[in-house]
């Protein structure tokens, strides 16, 4: 195990209630006026936060939090990879959710934060639960694919690939797809498009 | 064994399986922007390694620049700045770079089918969720994440997981009036907007094979709004006569033998899909969305829907997307009143698009309450669209004219909603906040839609303009 594996994941509980939140509301373009990463924790949820003096983001019992809790076709829109990184960068560790959109999952497991999906009754529970108790340690099992929280155990499910990936800490691929060495110039040989029709 | 296009092309762009089951893909074509690559770069620096095939990788300007005054340096400073740094990084990694000067600069998702660099059997990623445009052509295309710009940048590989495929046949005929932008609408409608999670969309069926290779791209455009990262159309004759000439397609007998190459990729016909859905392209009306994600829409001739006749797990956002909009339910979405007109973006803002809304726009009237602009996907949109006198018949009829670029669909230059303002716009998202106001309202339909709705101040069927 290294330093940058991601087996347990344990914190306070966050959530984000709604489905269908998209990168615009995590981060709206005009922070994406940039040519670096910082600062950008300072702009998570802005828009929705002045909107909502009630957004959890806002919330002081909240303060602290690392595991957020979401719901449906969660980080759907944009590919930005911003959303992530104001998310990572406000403090979130581990994303629980009923379920992501694709590239922004996969931007999270980029960053080392594991999202794992849970049954939409569970997200409701734990909504709940972590908005009755913000002090309650909400424990993600990247291994086993579970959230533990209170007394639950919830059963979850994060992809084959990307769990090993965190797992084993080869979530930052660019090390792992540079060992193909030369075998990655002979593929592209092989296409007609590179080596000419 | 019969394979899909999408098996065809991932093997032949596999490396090798990963350690963690996935596969190490490699990438035929990288296209770049200012806001997604400046940290891919500066990863890479501090990485010390190069581009690793500078020759795969192309970038442009589109989401940052302005449309109206591009003078350099820009009268924002921020997006100066970060023009200055795609510039410097393009140059020190010696790619092309599609700039200002260049006369091909454009919405990354235009020029790169315009210019011949998408073509059938690639592979195709941006930092950039609307990628599966190019997919239009027969490519499987994907919008990436920045670490994954730096990783394609450093290794011209990505570590993927192949997608479940499903087809999506529209047969039938659409009605006049109706548009591929309608199919799309229509298709996020009926699938739901996280419908196609974990899958590549395959467009198929007699709509589609009918459709224009410009009607494809705005299909397959939509595709991450229905939550499908992939999508594409099998290449046929419409794809190589699409291609030929172009300056980056090959030319020649080459042309030829490229021609039996991407040919042999489309899926055999006997391919058997994960899933197939069935849409009549008969029965589709004109599109129009009421709320703030794409799925949220009705035909131009039906009533907005009630929150209590959902699904229950949409209710919530049923009910979000009528307050944000100050909508309710039950009115109908013909009438309502616009405030904003925005013609543009990689989803309809190529050359058919521009003739089709001048077409409603001619000898017409913007609405004395409505500002509207047209904003062309690219420089040689632009100039195709001008030798047509494209640009004049909008400026009579009191649309802005303007230079290409993302504009309005984002927001992230000065082409922004203000306030509440109501637009009727072209472009992909109505997402809460999506063109540059907190507040802002977005209606996303057609080009020919967007015209009338300019012309009446409100939304209008615009089969009504065309009889
Ligand atoms: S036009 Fe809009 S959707 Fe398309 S690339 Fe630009 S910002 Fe993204």
């Amino acid at each position: 195990m290294t330093d940058s594996a991601r087996r347990q994941v344990a914190g306070r509980g966050i959530p984000v209630p709604g489905n269908d939140i998209d990168t615009d509301r995590i981060i709206p373009a005009r922070f994406l006026k940039t040519v670096t990463n910082e600062g950008l924790g300072l702009h998570a949820f802005e828009d929705a936060r002045k909107q909502d003096p009630e957004h959890p983001f806002n919330q002081k019992a909240y303060e602290g939090a690392s595991i957020l809790v979401a719901g449906l076709n969660f980080g759907c829109g944009s590919s930005r990879e911003h959303a992530p990184e104001s998310l990572k960068q406000w403090g979130i560790r581990a994303i629980v959710g009923g379920s992501f959109a694709e590239i922004f999952f996969g931007n999270c497991t980029m960053l080392g934060i594991p999202c794992i999906a849970i049954d939409n009754e569970d997200v409701l529970w734990l909504q709940r639960a972590v908005g009755r108790d913000p002090k309650m340690i909400v424990t993600v099992d990247v291994e086993k694919q579970e959230v533990r929280a209170g007394d639950r155990v919830i059963k979850g499910r994060i992809p084959d690939g990307a769990r090993n990936q965190l797992v084993s800490g080869a979530w930052n691929a660019t090390g792992v797809l540079l060992e193909a060495g030369d075998r990655i110039e002979a593929t592209a040989k092989r296409l007609p498009y590179v080596s000419g029709f | 064994m019969a394979s899909s296009l999408l098996d065809k092309v991932w093997e032949a762009h596999t490396v090798r399986t990963l350690p963690s089951g996935q596969t190490q893909l490699l990438i035929g074509l990288h296209l770049i922007h200012e806001v997604t690559s400046p940290q891919a770069f500066q990863a890479l620096r501090e990485m010390k390694r190069p581009v690793r095939m500078p020759e795969r990788t192309f970038a442009t300007l589109d989401h940052i620049i302005p449309t109206t005054a591009q003078a350099r340096p820009f009268a924002d400073a921020v997006a100066e700045e970060m023009t200055v740094h795609l510039t410097r990084n393009a140059e020190q990694s010696r790619v092309p770079f599609f700039d200002l000067s260049s006369g091909k600069q454009g919405i990354v998702h235009v020029i790169g089918p315009e210019l011949g660099l998408s073509q059938p059997g690639m592979t195709i990623a941006c930092g950039d969720s609307h990628t599966a445009t190019h997919g239009a052509l027969g490519a499987i295309a994907f919008g990436i994440g920045t670490s994954q710009v730096r990783d394609v940048l450093a290794t011209q590989c990505l570590a993927m997981a192949k997608p479940k495929l499903r087809q999506v046949r529209v047969d039938g005929a659409l009605a006049k009036g109706v548009y591929a932008k309608d199919v799309i609408l229509a298709i996020i409608r009926a699938l739901g907007v996280n419908g196609g999670v974990g899958y590549a969309y395959e467009y198929a069926g007699s709509v589609v094979d009918r459709m224009t290779m410009e009607e494809r791209l705005t299909l397959c455009n939509m595709s991450i709004e229905g939550g499908a990262r992939f999508g594409y159309v099998n290449p046929d004759q419409t794809t190589f006569d699409y291609l030929r000439g172009r300056p980056y397609a090959p030319q020649g007998a080459a042309f030829d033998r490229a021609v039996t190459w991407w040919a042999s990729m489309a899926s055999d016909p006997d391919t058997r899909y994960d899933d197939v859905k069935r849409l009549d392209g008969s029965a589709i009306p004109p599109m129009v969305t009421w709320g703030i994600n794409p799925g949220q829409s009705v035909g131009v001739g039906e009533r907005i829907p009630d929150p209590e006749n959902a699904p229950e797990p949409e209710r919530a956002t049923y009910r979000e997307g009528l307050a944000h909009m100050g909508f309710k339910a039950g009115q109908p979405i013909a009438g309502a009143k616009i405030d904003v007109v925005f013609i543009g973006s990689c989803t309809n803002s190529r050359l058919s698009d521009l003739r089709v809304a001048a077409s409603v726009a001619k000898g017409n009237r913007v609405a004395k309450h409505v500002r509207a602009l047209v904003v062309p996907g690219s420089q040689q949109v632009a100039k195709a669209a001008e030798a047509e006198g494209l640009h004049e018949i909008f400026r009579e009829a009191g649309f802005e004219w303007r230079n290409a670029g993302c504009s309005m669909c984002l927001g992230m230059n000065d082409d922004k909603l203000r306030g509440r303002e109501m637009s009727a716009s072209t472009s992909n998202r109505n997402f809460i906040g999506r063109q540059g106001s907190p507040t802002g309202r977005t209606l996303l339909m057609s080009p020919a839609m967007a015209a009338a709705a300019a012309v009446h101040g409100a939304v209008t069927d615009v089969r009504e303009m065309l009889r």
